[in-house]
């Protein structure tokens, strides 16, 4: 099976208002697939029902074969024990130092020794560039150090598939280019399959071999950065090249100004 | 008008149903998931330190306070009919019965619940436990269950420690100040304190609280909304409901526990 995860006709909606629908996508195994798209466009949708967080109303998901079935927990929890995540802002556990986040899946899920886990937890930090801060709590580093730290902790049982919600979200030039650079490095390393959620065109089209782009809960286009980048599409064309007004309005739907203010046809 | 008016009356009723059967199940699903926290006996211990003995300081102190009190309000009402002599019945039969358990909840439900409330909420905002679940690690097991045991083992040991310290102010008060013959007031408790009905219903009745207060603590930072208001309201609500339901717990046991 050359996909990982493969994602068929889903359809997704909170109460009456659809987020998703009609959903289809390929994320094939060892590549980095970024799945682009505005604020709100269900980006961040798709990783949750990919974890079976929320499920969706129809369509299937399945991964390495096995479908994702949110209600079935003990499957839900085995196919989570082959997945990592990286939460937007790193979710890290405030009580415990660096180096107990990153043992925290090793003692949960193993039975090695304390020496073991020491060991693992140090490569997983040198990796990511911290190990001289695993003594430290996360609030004495910054964000984007908290950013490696959450990333070495999604390492640390070697998963499958790792999923990133917005890794580069309020990072600075240089941590952004780290954590991208990082991003292809461990996913090549370690032969796993990438999902990146994000808006940040420079860094994600630098580091993914496919692209996703999503439009009010819809693929409006798909393929390589390159083909993306050489896209005649509007929604694409405006995204990539940052432009105010498209496809994607600048002002929020609703009356004109006119009618707001009871001028001319507007009355 | 009226229309309006029942039909919120039913949304609410629809709501409070919903609101307890949720409750319910979260609850049952806590002791589902306890017997495996028995492996890690060290996560209840950590939480026992933590949340027992923060605790200890506002409650010895509230004990004594309370027993002063008693003390002097036992000994004005008592030696009307020139019953001083009883004084020490009156303190220990007070606090181990009802002031023990109830205010030592209460204090607890101010101090350690509204802590719980706000730890699970942050936790739950700063997506800890969802980082959690996408770890395969279920919170109720990891974070919750606990939490939860730890606070019924605190709230019996801290109301012991409560009742003692009170009895000490009470004795303070009493004997050493306003001068009621000491060995009256040790006998007296001794000779009328019964272990089994007045003790022992005094541990049961703080157990029972100490379910109460911390499942809904808990339950009320799990179902926080995830934002500082949200955290807010679950901190405030903790403080009410336990409160009332402390109070309320306490007059249908002592209903049952002494006819």
């Amino acid at each position: 099976m050359p996909n990982l995860v493969e994602i068929r006709d889903l359809h997704f909606s909170y109460a009456t208002r659809p987020i998703l629908s009609g959903l289809r996508m390929d994320f094939p195994r060892g590549k980095v697939v970024a799945v682009m798209g505005g604020s709100g466009s269900g980006k961040t949708t798709i990783l949750r029902l990919i974890g079976g967080q929320i499920e969706a109303q129809s369509g299937s998901i399945v991964i390495d074969g096995k479908r994702v079935d949110a209600k079935d927990t003990k499957a839900l929890y085995s196919l989570r024990r082959k997945m990592g995540m990286l939460f937007q802002h790193g979710a890290l556990f405030t009580d415990l130092t660096v180096y107990e986040n990153v043992a925290f899946p090793l003692r949960e899920h193993t039975k090695l020794s304390e020496e073991l886990i020491r060991d693992l937890v140090l490569m997983k930090l040198q990796a990511v560039g911290l190990r001289n801060a695993a003594h430290l709590k996360p609030s004495e580093i910054s964000g984007g150090m908290a950013r490696r730290v959450a990333l070495a902790r999604a390492i640390a049982l070697d998963p499958q598939l790792i999923m990133y919600d917005e890794p580069f979200a309020g990072l600075d030039p240089i941590s952004m280019g780290v954590t991208a650079n990082l991003i292809r490095r461990l996913n090549d390393a370690l032969g796993s399959t990438s999902i990146l959620v994000s808006h940040d065109v420079h860094e994600s089209f630098a580091i993914a071999d496919y692209v996703y782009f999503l439009s009010q809960g819809k693929i409006v286009a798909h393929g390589t950065p390159q083909q993306m980048l050489e896209s005649q599409d509007p929604y694409v064309k405006q995204f990539v090249h940052a432009e105010a007004d498209g496809p994607v309005p600048f002002h929020y739907p609703g009356r004109t100004l006119a009618q707001d203010l009871l001028l001319g046809d507007g009355q | 008008m009226i229309l309006d008016m029942v039909s919120a009356l039913g949304r609410w009723t629809r709501e409070y149903v919903v609101n307890v059967g949720f409750a319910t199940r979260t609850f049952f699903a806590l002791l589902g998931a306890s017997p495996r926290i028995l492996r890690r006996p060290r996560l209840v211990t950590g939480q026992i330190h933590f949340i027992g003995n923060y605790s200890l300081t506002i409650i010895a102190v509230s004990g004594l306070f309370v027993g002063f009190v008693l003390g002097l309000q036992g000994y004005y009402t008592l030696n009307k009919y020139g019953s001083e002599q009883a004084l020490g019945l009156l303190v220990a039969l007070s606090l181990t019965r009802e002031l023990g358990p109830v205010v030592t909840a209460l204090l607890f439900a101010g101090r350690a619940g509204t802590s719980l409330t706000a730890e699970i909420g942050l936790m739950k905002a700063g997506e800890q436990l969802a980082a959690m679940e996408m770890m395969a690690v279920n919170p109720l097991e990891r974070v919750i269950a606990p939490r939860f045991w730890a606070g019924v083992i605190a709230m019996p040991l801290l109301a012991a420690i409560f009742s003692a310290v009170g009895i000490f102010g009470g004795y303070l008060v009493g004997v050493k100040l306003i001068g009621v013959d000491e060995g009256a007031f040790w006998s007296q408790m001794q000779a009328g304190v019964d272990v089994w009905k007045d003790i022992a219903n005094g541990v049961i009745k703080s157990v029972v609280f100490g379910f109460a207060v911390t499942f809904i603590a808990l339950y009320q930072g799990n179902e926080a909304q995830p934002t500082p208001e949200g955290v807010s309201r679950a901190t405030t609500r903790t403080v009410v409901i336990a409160s009332l339901t402390v109070l309320w717990l306490d007059f249908l046991l002592t209903a049952l526990m002494f006819n």
